[in-house]
């Protein structure tokens, strides 16, 4: 009995204390942010919401991981379509044609210069800023979590066959990984096949040499946009990868498989991987103890004019549907991400990079580059900014771009299992892809992308 | 004479049934209606509007290889893991049934595997089965190559089947376990007094005796082999390598869910929803004909 009377009594003092409370500040405005990131980086993201609540006292933003990127915008449109969808959404790089013409957004450039926020939009890298941007140049979304691939390379292998630097080109990748294999090394390569890895391997391969992956430069012209990965650079780019899995000089490493190709550098199986600049942390962190590593731009074939690399990663969109209030809250949220001092934050605790030239040169002020764990990030920039974003290196625009990726990861496990060679591969997964951005097409009857 | 319990009026008995109608209209008509009319339209994902296509997805899909590929990965999977989950029961409820020694450890360790959810099961399975550095390493040790479920697409069939094989000999052990004891003990005891030895008492008496529940049971695996193997496929191959186990539950979602290709996926779930129903009306036109009810 005392327990229940305790607990009720518990229970009134509780109200009271509310009802009390109440009245004595105003409440903040509160409204949520959905992301789709998990684990060490969801906590960053809590820890970045709570900053802005603290930050100041008329809004109140609740934060909610929807567990990964693909979930996020599937539970996104779920909760559209009864009408509780989030005033802020972190959408995938791929996603962003699915958002232009979904017509449940409100256009971010217009909801910061209705809220008073005069935002330069000059200040974002291009090649950021033109990944999200319309073909007419307007920011619908915020660039947010940011990054671009980049070749790790184990210092102490490369040393064994008297490297000091790491390999600019294929031909000169083709001839280490040979002498590593020759010094003994087991795998001097690691590589993934599946649909994620269409990232490095397809989409940046052909950004860094000026290759289209679909005609209307990329699908940023317009919804009839094919696939041509099968004519370009590309195919010649799968078979020597091929080739060089066949002469052992390649490995694929998976986590299906036991180990991912991150944890195969990391402990020094593998020398040489292709992955985003995210993983540095993660490299630095779980490392062999003493392994001298590095990380350098994604080579090249010899006598290409190298162009700028892809942004990956997301960006935040404001749905349509919510208060003016709401609205005023989320614009001060993305007014806050968008500060430099945001940027350091965000760059220190993950492996992200600035998105703006001001968080660069505010994070490379403080010495943030200087530092053991951060030194080689810059890197990701200077990939990043490596030349002005040419009509195909702005990005990739495609409905449904993800299961194009799926694909990609199909036909190259073909590929690598000997079922099909590398030009019927390609064929096929252009050939599929087709059937994938026509059934997007029909869609969107008499809808244009912005 | 017998006394009966009856309704005096239809309308108690139909009051009786709403609640039940009503859930299964909710859960189950409702859906599969909305399912329908999705299949015959062009959804666009934000619900932006639809067009009427009629039969163009079905056209579209029975027209792909990619799913005609899939329907096979299906069936050859329902075939093979319902096949293999209901043999090891049944030697191991026949086992268990005859009193061997520790018959009391099976009984309560068997059923376990099914109460593991199938994603939780498949990531042991994919650490077991890894061919770098789970208990199959051991195996690639001595042939290189052997196990390589990354690239190979028989390998990688192989390991969902055993997983998902796994998960359901728990559940089929029950069932046998108490068909066989439902067997009168004296039917058995007359046998062995006659001379019978275990086999035969097994194939003469025993096993037509519980042909209700084999039947049961094979019904419940090929549905369960085409639903539920979608938590094991997710985390174990992804439906990978090259579409090698790509079943017909996994392309349903990653069509609908990942590529937000509602009206396909809504079609894929219709055609998978008739082929369940044809294959359980086989299942009792033809098969049940030889189970003996008692």
């Amino acid at each position: 009995m005392t327990i229940i009377k305790r607990g009720l009594a518990a229970l009134a003092a509780g109200v009271l204390s509310t009802a009390v409370a109440v009245p004595a500040f105003a409440e903040p405005v509160k409204f949520d942010f959905w992301f789709g990131l998990s684990g060490d980086l969801a906590r960053v993201v809590d820890t970045l919401c709570k900053n802005f609540n603290e930050s100041q006292k008329d809004y109140e933003v609740t934060c909610t991981s929807q567990g990964n990127y693909d979930a996020t915008l599937q539970n996104t449109i779920a909760a559209f379509r009864a009408g509780k969808q989030p005033a802020v959404v972190q959408v995938y790089d791929v996603g962003t044609a699915t958002m232009m013409l979904s017509g449940a957004y409100k256009p971010a450039d217009k909801l910061m210069e209705e809220n008073g926020y005069k935002i330069d939009y000059a200040d974002y890298f291009p090649g950021i800023a033109r990944y999200y941007a319309t073909s007419k140049g307007e920011m619908l979304s915020f660039p947010f979590n940011s990054s671009t691939p980049l070749m790790y390379w184990n210092k102490d292998a490369f040393a064994k066959i008297g490297k000091t630097e790491a390999p600019k080109t294929w031909e000169d990748v083709a001839t280490d990984l040979q002498a590593l294999k020759d010094a003994g090394y087991e795998c001097p390569m690691a590589i993934n096949i599946s649909a994620n890895e269409s990232w490095q391997l397809m989409e940046q391969f052909s950004a860094l040499h000026n290759q289209p992956i679909a005609t209307k430069n990329n699908g940023y012209d317009g919804l009839d946009a094919r696939l041509e990965v099968n004519k370009t650079k590309f195919v010649q780019y799968v078979t020597d990868l091929k080739k060089w899995y066949d002469a052992g000089l390649i490995k694929i490493k998976s986590k299906d498989l036991g180990q991912d190709m991150v944890q195969a550098f990391a402990t020094g199986t593998c020398q040489v991987i292709l992955t985003s600049v995210g993983d540095h942390g993660t490299v630095g962190r779980t490392q062999k103890e003493g392994m001298k590593w590095d990380v350098a731009e994604l080579p090249v074939y010899a006598g290409t004019e190298r162009k700028n690399s892809l942004v990956g990663g997301a960006s935040l969109w404001v749905l349509s549907g919510k208060s003016d209030a709401e609205y005023k809250g989320a614009a001060a949220f993305l007014n806050f991400i968008h500060d430099p001092k945001t940027a350091l934050f965000w760059s220190t605790n993950t492996g992200y990079i600035p998105v703006t030239k001001s968080g660069f040169e505010y994070l490379k002020s403080q010495g943030f580059y200087d530092k053991a764990p951060y030194k080689g990030r810059e890197v990701a920039i200077a990939s990043l900014t490596a030349s002005e974003p040419t009509e195909i290196t702005r990005g990739v625009r495609l409905g449904n771009f993800t299961q194009i990726r799926a694909e990609f990861g199909t036909q190259m496990q073909a590929i690598f299992a000997n079922k099909v060679s590398v030009q019927e591969g390609l064929d096929t997964l252009v050939k599929n892809g087709d059937a994938i951005l026509d059934r997007f097409q029909q869609t969107y009857p008499g809808k244009t992308l912005p | 004479m017998e006394k009966r319990v009856t309704f005096s009026r239809w309308t108690i008995g139909i009051l009786f049934a709403v609640p039940q109608l009503f859930l299964i209209f909710t859960f189950f008509y409702w859906p599969a209606g909305q399912a329908v009319y999705w299949s015959l339209t062009l959804q666009q994902p934000w619900g932006g509007g639809n067009i009427w296509v009629g039969l163009d997805n079905f056209r579209s899909i029975l027209s792909n290889a990619d799913y005609w590929n899939s329907i096979t990965a299906s069936l050859i999977f329902a075939a093979i893991s319902t096949g293999l989950a209901m043999f090891i029961a049944l030697v191991l409820a026949a086992l268990t049934d005859r009193q061997l020694a520790g018959s009391w450890l099976y009984r309560v360790v068997l059923i376990w595997p099914y109460g593991i959810a199938a994603p939780a099961l498949a990531l042991a399975f994919r650490f077991i089965l890894a061919p770098e550095a789970g208990f199959m390493a051991v195996v690639n040790q001595v042939w290189p190559g052997f196990w390589d479920p990354g690239l190979d697409g028989t390998d990688a069939m192989a390991s969902i089947i055993v997983a998902f094989s796994w998960k359901y000999v728990g559940y089929n052990f029950i069932f046998f376990l108490a068909a066989f004891q439902a067997i009168p003990r004296s039917l058995i005891e007359a046998a062995a007094m006659d001379g019978s030895g275990v086999l035969r008492r097994f194939w003469d008496i025993q096993f037509p005796l519980i042909t209700p529940t084999i039947f049961f049971l094979l019904v419940i695996n090929i549905t369960e082999s085409f639903q539920d193997s979608f938590g094991i496929v997710d985390i174990m191959t992804s439906g990978g390598p090259a579409n090698a186990t790509n079943l017909m539950v996994y392309k349903i979602y990653s069509d609908g869910f990942k590529g937000l290709d509602y009206s396909g996926a809504a079609a894929q779930s219709i055609i998978l929803m008739v082929l369940i129903v044809a294959l359980t009306i086989v299942q009792f036109r033809f098969i049940e004909r030889r189970v003996h009810y008692r």
